[in-house]
């Protein structure tokens, strides 16, 4: 991770005490990513670079034609007055329009000119933006799904969404935009710094005076704003995360009648969100103003000098209102270019907190030679295996275990014992702090993601739906399936009854997150996806808990056929579902207390497991 | 016309009131047009500017004299040439000159006051429509949630908003001035030369055309684009949250195609905005400068027979080179106010969506619990025509005050629904809900929600501190209470985590185990101390010994509350003093578990597993073994059946049963 903030987080959070309601976190790290440092920057320039990096060329061609844009729409006044200067008089004295009507025609030809390179320009200028976002767009997406499970936890979907929706756009307003006014305005300012010293040395050097002025306004603007930006981006993700989780959670908010003290939490985020906005258009209510000042009193010296000149006699009264059209020009410009550098700040932002996210190296990564684990028996192995989510607090202080290829291990335990972090582990979505977890006898550390994958299926607790029907999220198992798999694979977990009587059937939309499912409903889908995904080694946490018995029963028989050839970890607090397993582990604290077959440990008299299972039949009027 | 503003709930600067308003009133939105236009539902926000509206007039008159500088300082500059520079006056010069100074100052100080006021103004006023579009997202049903994508209603919150409010801080500004500029610029050119003004006015016509053109297809596109950015919002959000599953089927890269779709779709949508945009901005540039080019044409021809001077031509010239800008900026003016109109459209929706669940006129203090359904009937709202099952049809049950039901059915049958038209998350399509003999529409939300406290089968924890999570029904609960329904969820595992109650818990809770997040959503119902406690399953992943504790605790906190709970083991159907046996959609036995278990089949197979793995699938109406749990039966055998309580279904009612209670009107 990037963070090398020295503070403690814990304190951190706390000096913050209107934010305590969101309470502490042991790491706070994951949070806001960026160390603001120069390295930061750095990475935001080269995240900008790199973006536009495959339109060189273009950009190359654009600023020629811009060029060309902008010559002709300079030439246009000045042709107008050379019109007037030169096509008229012979006009009005001998009656002859030729003068003019080259002129005009030079003019028609100069605006055709201009269109074209306008258009040519807009458009093309547009879509390296639209391209460039697209490209961001997708980086920032698949860069996320590639952060492993802890920074999640930490970062949050609402922080995901924040970063890959809001900031993204505000680098849209820039690459719309931004250059077409960017270009347009440092050309025009050069052109016209150029002419006018051109025109008359003196005014002219007088003018440039101003430039240090305005780099220094700049330079404050810069530094002034940076931060107020960066909180910009920060407190519009707070706003973002309490939005979607609200939302998220719009259930327990009626219920539980929490809209008063959200819309408390909200008003306080969305009006940080208000107030560092307001700064931020502050500092530019200073910064624009003040600009245009400057211009202003350019003029005025300019007038009052020039003028004084011309009443001395060293300059004619044409070279002074040229001179002073030219310098409204130099001035017009620079307001374009202020509101450039206001959307450059406030993208470059932006662009540091995703290049910050692009910088997050996962902590589950794929090895640089990964190892070809060519067809894959199944041997799981944990090896000394400590774990803990919060440092000093193992939640395994040393697993050692080995399930051999095709056996089904049954993991049972009190509640919080860690029976879904082994599977985690298993699963690869952590890493162990020491010791190792091997598939056939490979370190999972040396094999990449889409190979673990392929063989080391778990089905978890929540049983996530995607927005799509019935059978898109069974096919997620295996994007490859038939229709027919699919309706086999519900068959087997006796998912078909159910979804038959669905007014769409296997088409009925399952609504945002499966709502239109019940939770058994739910559970079974997530089952027949694992069941099509036909893993070598398959890992089911709890995913027969909301059913009712006799759904459960044939979901158990079911894994009798699935559990035959393979793998398995069953999870479950109902050992109804264990007894299909070869072998029992109880856990307890990390420790495995118990390990054999259920027949064994029921027949030991005073065994946990054994306990476990008279309750278990008691609990079963 | 039905537009009278609704008065703003809250003004500028006055102390924020403790209900927020937009909880309790309509939001600050005028009612909708009868025959809407385009421009309509951007005028419903106008009430949103009034609280500001010193602010804004201060600043439309700040603008409209920094306009005024701006004309005056060319005027100013050629007054000094023709003035003093021509006639040799020096004392003129200096004195014009700094008249012209202080000119130019008072343009950036009127500038620097318009960008301050608006600054306030505007972020005001989208600050003020986010915090009433939130309130009213809070209160919209579940009905409405369900049907809306969570990224549109993101969009709109965030997006659309500060479309709204770039529009109000400076396009609305720039577009008013711009259009005065033409305007007057226009009438000087007229009175200047009435003929080339003609044409000049004329010039308008394709501008206008082009604009009303633009407009079309603009509107299409930008609606578009917005609702595709929802869709985009929505993906990225589906694929965080959906993360763990992605992760354990490896399925990065299908997740990821469905968003390239998704993107390369909004990709192509700007893309074709782009496009008309590159040809309608260049259009507008262009237009002025063509008829510059006329105007010189004839122009030159006037001043060739003398109609006008040459000094004529030339003021008409420059003055008509400045309205090239103008004219060639209202393109990206437009652009963006056609932006905030569908901005505006979107955000309304929210506003209109209608909102069924409102409050009752009975604020009830103290209710004794008495629940009863009445043939109550409930369907999905849905679009789909197929759809139009009913989820829950003749449903009765009527529970005392104490008294506790479990709720059994197969998985689909109707027992969370039922459960969630208690607290009025949905309401009855038919029939009724009564507590203490009120319908509960009757009652105010806060009063209903108050006496209701439902533990879902889904935690549904927030990223909050413990504490926050469990004090979501009750702010003001107690240490001591709050201890109290840890204990009784068993949840003391909070005590030990890195900060105790003030540690946060990730994302609905993802940093807790499944047992521990089910016992703190369990602890919540429980310290919402209700007057009818719903679980809905809530006891599914513990394990058998904390189970035990959970019930041995709860039996306590069910003595005095009315209970209902959803059971799918016989070991929490035992909490319970009689039981409703649900079948699709409808409850078809009541009675107690032992009489259940005796005498209805379906009941059986439902919650007896001790059978073997080979058994049919379909019940098994001939059950044979009822000797051992004839032996249970009596130990839990609380209270007789009587006739409303045990029922049996129509189908059912010719089996002799053991128990002659069994002629309670069947459906
Ligand atoms: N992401 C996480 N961050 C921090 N702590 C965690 C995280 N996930 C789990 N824990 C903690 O680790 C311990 C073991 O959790 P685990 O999920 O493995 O329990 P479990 O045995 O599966 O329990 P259950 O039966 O309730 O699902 C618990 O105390 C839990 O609070
Ligand atoms: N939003 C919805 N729109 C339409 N139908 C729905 C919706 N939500 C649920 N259903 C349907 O209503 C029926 C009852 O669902 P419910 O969630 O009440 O089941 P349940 O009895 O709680 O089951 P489980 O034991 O699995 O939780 C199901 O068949 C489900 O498909
Ligand atoms: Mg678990
Ligand atoms: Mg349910």
């Amino acid at each position: 991770m990037t963070t090398t903030d020295t503070k403690t987080p814990a304190a951190e959070q706390d000096s913050d005490a209107s934010l305590r309601w969101r309470g502490l976190m042991a790491d706070s790290s994951g949070e806001d990513l960026v160390d603001h440092g120069s390295a930061t920057r750095r990475n935001a320039r080269e995240l900008l670079g790199s973006l536009l990096a495959p339109y060189t060329k273009l950009i190359a061609a654009l600023a020629v034609i811009v060029v060309i844009e902008n010559a002709a729409r300079l030439s246009v006044p000045i042709l107008v007055q050379f019109g007037i200067d030169h096509g008229i008089p012979p006009i009005t004295h001998h009656h002859d329009a030729h003068d003019l009507l080259v002129i005009v025609a030079v003019l028609v030809g100069v605006v055709a000119v201009q269109a074209a390179s306008r258009v040519t320009f807009l458009r093309q200028s547009g879509r390296i933006g639209e391209l460039a976002l697209l490209d961001l767009r997708r980086r920032v997406f698949r860069h996320f799904q590639k952060l492993d499970v802890t920074f999640h936890d930490k970062f949050t979907s609402g922080r995901v969404v924040s970063r890959s929706t809001n900031d993204v756009e505000a680098i849209q307003d820039m690459l719309e935009n931004g250059f077409d006014s960017l270009l347009t305005a440092v050309l025009t300012l050069i052109g016209t710094a150029v002419l006018l010293v051109v025109l008359n040395v003196e005014l002219g050097l007088i003018c440039l005076i101003s430039f240090p002025v305005l780099v220094a306004l700049a330079w404050w603007f810069r530094n002034a704003s940076r931060r107020t930006y960066r909180e910009v981006r920060e407190s519009a993700a707070l706003v973002i995360v309490q939005f979607v989780e609200t939302m998220t959670g719009i259930k327990a908010v009626q219920a539980y009648r929490r809209e008063p003290r959200n819309q408390e939490i909200f008003e306080e985020v969305a009006d940080r969100y208000r107030a560092i906005n307001e700064k931020t258009f502050r500092l530019v209510a200073i910064f624009m103003p003040s600009v245009d000042l400057v211009g202003n009193i350019m003029t005025t010296v300019v007038l009052v000098y020039g003028g004084w000149r011309v009443l001395e006699g060293h300059m004619t009264v044409g070279v002074l209102t040229a001179f002073l059209l030219y310098l409204r020009m130099f001035f017009e410009p620079m307001q374009d270019i202020t509101q450039f550098f206001n959307t450059f700040q406030s993208a470059s932002s932006a662009l540091e907190k995703l290049a910050a996210v692009l910088a997050t190296q996962p902590g589950i990564a794929d090895p640089e030679q990964p190892v070809q684990l060519g067809t894959v028996q199944g041997a799981v192995e944990f090896d000394n295996v400590q774990f803990s989510y919060v440092e000093g607090r193992p939640v395994l202080p040393g697993l050692d275990l080995h399930i051999p290829a095709g056996q089904t291990v049954a993991l049972v335990g009190t509640t919080g014992a860690g029976k879904t972090t082994i599977a985690k582990l298993m699963a690869r979505f952590y890493d162990p702090v020491s010791g190792a977890v091997r598939l056939d006898g490979t370190d999972l550390r040396d094999v990449d993601q889409p190979q673990l994958r392929r063989h080391v299926v778990m089905v978890t607790q929540e049983n996530f739906m995607f927005e799509g029907t019935v059978a898109d999220n069974i096919r997620f198992g295996k994007p490859e399936a038939t229709d027919a798999e699919i309706r086999a694979a519900a068959e087997a977990v006796g998912a078909d009854q159910f979804i038959g009587e669905l007014p769409n059937g296997y088409d009925t939309d399952v609504a945002k997150r499966g709502g239109r499912l019940s939770a058994g409903q739910r559970q079974l889908v997530a089952f027949a996806r694992a069941f099509l995904a036909d893993p070598a080694v398959l890992i089911l946490d709890e995913a027969t808990s909301s059913l009712d018995i006799p759904s459960e029963r044939l979901v158990q028989r079911a894994l009798e056929t699935v559990l035959a050839d393979r793998t398995a970890l069953i999870i479950a607090h109902r050992l109804s579902t264990v007894e299909v397993a070869d072998r029992v582990l109880v856990l307890e604290h990390g420790r495995v207390l118990e390990d054999g077959s259920p027949a064994d440990l029921i027949g030991s008299a005073d065994g946990r497991y054994a306990a476990l299972h008279r309750a278990w039949v008691e609990s079963l009027a | 016309m039905t537009r009278q503003p609704i008065p703003v709930s809250r003004p500028t600067d006055a102390p924020r009131p403790a209900v927020p308003a937009g909880l309790v009133s309509a939001p600050a939105l005028r009612p909708p047009r009868d025959r809407p236009r385009r421009m309509t539902n951007l005028l419903r926000l106008l009430p949103y500017l009034k609280p500001y509206r010193v602010r804004w007039t201060a600043m439309l008159v700040a603008a409209f004299a920094s306009l005024g500088a701006t004309i005056a300082i060319p005027l100013m500059t050629k007054a000094v040439i023709d003035g003093p520079v021509r006639h040799h006056d020096e004392h003129g010069l200096w004195l014009l000159g700094t008249a012209a100074l202080g000119v130019g100052m008072s343009e950036a100080i009127l500038w620097f006051i318009r960008r301050w006021l608006v600054s306030r103004a505007t972020m005001g006023v989208e600050r003020d429509i986010r915090e009433d579009l939130y309130a009213r997202l809070q209160v919209l049903p579940m009905s409405f949630h369900n049907q809306w994508q969570s990224g549109q209603l993101l969009s709109r919150i965030m997006n659309d908003l500060s479309t709204v409010r770039r529009f109000l801080s400076f396009g609305i500004v720039f577009l008013a001035l711009n259009i005065v500029q033409i305007v007057v610029v226009s009438g000087i050119l007229l009175r200047l030369y009435w003929p080339l003004g003609v044409v000049v006015l004329i010039s308008i016509v394709p501008i206008a055309a082009t604009v009303l053109h633009n407009q079309r297809q603009y509107t299409k596109f930008s609606r578009m684009a917005q609702d595709q950015a929802g869709v985009v919002a929505t993906g990225v959000e589906e694929s965080a949250l959906g993360l763990r599953v992605i992760k354990s089927f490896g399925r990065e890269d299908y997740v990821y195609d469905r968003f390239d779709t998704q993107v390369t779709e909004l990709f192509d949508i700007q893309l074709r905005k782009v496009r008309l945009q590159a040809r309608f901005w260049t259009l507008l540039e262009v237009i002025p400068n063509l008829t510059l080019i006329v105007v010189l044409g004839l122009g030159a021809a006037a001043t060739g027979d003398g109609r006008i001077t040459l000094g004529t031509l030339v003021a008409f010239i420059t003055m008509m080179l400045s309205l090239v800008w103008p004219i060639a900026s209202l393109g990206f003016l437009l652009s963006l106010t056609q932006e905030c109109m569908t901005a505006a459209d979107r955000v309304t929706e929210i506003f209109d969506a209608p909102q069924p669940i409102a409050d009752g006129p009975v604020n009830a203090v103290s209710p004794a619990g008495r629940l009863r359904l009445r043939d109550v009937g409930f369907r999905f709202p849905s679009d789909d025509e197929r759809d139009s099952g009913w989820a829950l049809r003749h449903v009765d049950l009527e529970l005392a005050p104490g008294e506790t039901v479990a709720l059994v059915g197969a998985t689909g049958s109707g027992k969370s629904v039922l459960t969630s038209l208690i607290p009025r998350l949905y309401d009855v399509s038919e029939g009724s809900i009564e507590i203490d003999g009120t319908d509960i529409r009757e009652l105010t939300l806060p009063a209903l929600r108050s006496t209701v406290a439902t533990a879902f089968e889904d935690p549904t924890l927030f990223s909050l501190s413990v504490r926050e999570n469990l004090t979501l029904g009750r702010p003001d609960a107690t240490e001591a209470q709050i201890t109290e329904a840890i204990d009784v969820a068993q949840a003391q595992f909070v005590h030990e985590l890195p900060f105790g109650l003030d540690t946060r818990i990730g994302e609905q809770g993802m940093s807790l185990s499944g047992g521990q997040r089910q016992r703190l959503s369990l602890a919540r119902a429980v310290l919402a101390t209700p007057k009818v406690l719903v679980l809905d399953d809530t006891l599914s992943a513990l394990d058998v010994h904390t189970e035990a504790l959970v019930e041995h605790a709860l039996r306590n906190v069910l003595q005095d509350v009315t209970g209902i709970v959803v059971a799918h083991r016989a070991s929490t159907v035992l909490l319970a003093d009689r039981v409703a046996l649900i079948e699709k959609g409808t409850i078809t036995h009541v009675g107690t578990h032992a009489q259940l278990l005796a005498t209805v089949p379906s009941y059986r197979y439902l919650l007896a597993a001790d059978d073997e793995l080979d058994d049919g699938a379909e019940p098994d109406p001939e059950w044979s073994d009822d000797d051992r749990r004839t032996g249970l039966r009596e130990q839990h055998d609380v209270d007789e059946c009587t006739d409303d309580t045990c029922r049996e279904c129509a189908t059912l009612r010719s089996r002799p049963t053991p128990y002659g209670a069994t002629e309670g009107a069947g459906r």
